[in-house]
């Protein structure tokens, strides 16, 4: 075991993974985090805690993740290359570790310019693909980034994002080949709602044989509206939302239901696909959906006591 | 080139409203090839502020003058005669020529009168394009003589983020994908391999990371 994680259990035992989203609250309120915990413990296998997601300042990711731990559900703590230099990143994930956090998803993060405060200064002292590298070496080797040795080495199973929507196509195989070959173990993808396009992406990846490297968890996301479905197909950038979904969401006496039912739909059909590991759910504020999506694709109950 | 903006009307009047003779210094080189500093703006900032003091009752003399490069002494020395004739010095040359002058005067207030950018291309006639981040470490052999450190909105090193969609970056529909270019531009040259692998991560103590930059050549250096 890499870090002996509940996720990495559940990936490794070759069961079907199910991840959620957790977005912490804009304040220091631990309420809103514990009320979120409640709704999916048990539901999912380990949850995602957004870091400062959009730019936008929220509860700290390893606060939020320890807050999670204690109560019982898995955290996978995100961390982004763009609010810190590569000595605040290494010295945050020895004390994620040192608070028991097992899951880290390395990403570069959104430009500050799409936050609340779009003056600032965005780092990116390192690239996602960088900082795998470098918290993989940190683990396995027991070295920082310098080449220094530590003692008591981070043991983290590690994530990464990919987005099989984003340009140019064709390199986006080769980038996720990057990844594996940076030391990443699992991968939980950008949004898909164009199942067509996905699988097409899963074919390249299974011609590298990356699904035999790395765990892929397709990514997924109920739509609450019609107006969401034209927000997100028009206005997020890397987002792919075929007309078929938007006219789906339209038609919908109860768009709610409807866009629970997408998701359901998409899960059965991404299951399908050679190389799928799992799911991860990003019900961001509405993590509601998350335990009926979870029940509806029949992934209920999930493995326990890992 | 270093290209620049002038700064608003308002901005520099404010530095200037209560100095009774003031110099506009200009710079013949880079900002005036963007129409930011040279003699024609020097010219035209220096009629408006003219015109402002007018308007406002303010007794307030405007003079003139553009020397060749404000980053060299010989040419800097030419301003000596004017500034020791006013009050104010408003340069309309990049930062390193206003602090050129300033260097030069220690007696001497020196107030920007431009926003320098950076350092850019013409990529046509009324835009200017920025394209090197002076990083002190050059890369573009790796990256098709296009550089992501400078174009790309994260300056990432190992390939586009999530963000890149119809060959736009994610921050603005105005803005290419620095790693859409590259990719494109190393399929013609039938060099994508050299997106293969895994760049390190920079380093930076060549960039201003490392502190403000000097180059020192000693063969160059006069002997006295």
């Amino acid at each position: 075991m890499k870090s002996g994680s509940n996720l990495e259990k559940v990936l490794t035992s070759g069961q079907f993974a199910v991840t959620a989203e957790l977005g912490p609250p804009k304040g220091a309120d631990t309420e809103v985090v514990r009320r979120k915990v409640e709704i999916l413990k048990g539901k999912v296998d380990a949850a995602n805690i957004t870091d400062c997601q959009t730019a936008v300042v929220r509860l700290s990711s390893i606060a939020a993740g320890v807050i999670m731990a204690q109560m019982g559900l898995e955290p996978v703590v995100q961390m982004t290359t763009r609010d810190r230099n590569r000595i605040a990143i290494q010295s945050d994930l020895l004390g994620a570790s040192a608070l028991g956090i097992k899951n880290l998803l390395c990403l570069t993060g959104d430009h500050p310019k799409f936050g609340n405060h779009p003056q600032a200064k965005g780092v990116f002292d390192l690239d996602s693909i960088q900082l795998i590298q470098m918290v993989k070496n940190m683990r396995d080797e027991k070295k920082f980034l310098n080449g220094e040795e530590m003692e008591v080495e981070p043991r983290f199973f590690i994530g990464a994002a990919e987005n099989p929507f984003a340009d140019p196509f064709e390199f986006r195989a080769t980038r996720l080949a990057k990844k594996v070959m940076a030391g990443v173990d699992f991968i939980q993808t950008q949004i898909v709602y164009n199942t067509h396009k996905f699988a097409h992406w899963m074919e390249e990846i299974r011609k590298l044989r990356l699904h035999e490297k790395v765990f892929i968890l397709a990514g997924v996301a109920p739509m609450k509206s019609v107006g969401m479905a034209k927000y997100m197909k028009n206005k997020v950038p890397g987002m792919d939302v075929p007309d078929e979904v938007v006219n789906r969401m339209e038609k919908a006496k109860e768009p709610r239901q409807e866009g629970i039912q997408i998701c359901v739909d998409i899960i059965n059909e991404v299951r399908k696909i050679e190389g799928i590991a799992g799911i991860h759910i990003m019900a961001v504020e509405w993590e509601e959906a998350v335990p009926e999506i979870v029940e509806r694709a029949g992934l209920l109950p999930r493995p326990q006591g890992q | 080139m270093i290209f620049g903006e002038q700064k608003p009307l308002e901005e520099v009047e404010e530095m200037i409203k209560d100095c009774k003779k003031i110099l506009i210094a200009g710079c013949n080189t880079c900002v005036a090839i963007c129409f930011a500093g040279g003699e024609k703006e020097v010219g035209i900032l220096a009629s408006a502020l003219r015109m402002r003091a007018k308007m406002a009752n303010r007794e307030q003399e405007v003079i003139e003058q553009t020397v060749q490069r404000q980053c060299e002494w010989e040419f800097v020395d030419e301003l000596k005669e004017n500034v020791e004739k006013v009050e104010v010095v408003v340069s309309l040359a990049c930062g390193a020529g206003v602090q050129a002058v300033a260097e030069r005067f220690p007696r001497a207030f020196i107030f920007p009168g431009l926003n320098t950018t950076g350092i850019a291309i013409t990529e046509e006639a009324g835009v200017w394009a920025e394209r090197c981040l002076a990083c002190g470490n050059c890369i573009l052999d790796k990256t098709g003589g296009i550089c992501p450190i400078t174009r790309c909105s994260k300056g990432l090193l190992n390939g586009p983020c999530g963000g890149s969609q119809n060959g736009k970056c994610e921050i603005s529909p105005d803005v290419p994908c620095a790693w859409q270019l590259i990719y494109d531009r190393l399929k013609v040259l039938g060099k994508l391999d050299l997106l293969d692998g895994i760049k390190p991560p920079k380093d930076w103590s060549t960039s201003q990371s490392g502190g403000p930059r000097k180059v020192v050549r000693e063969d160059l250096k006069s002997s006295s």
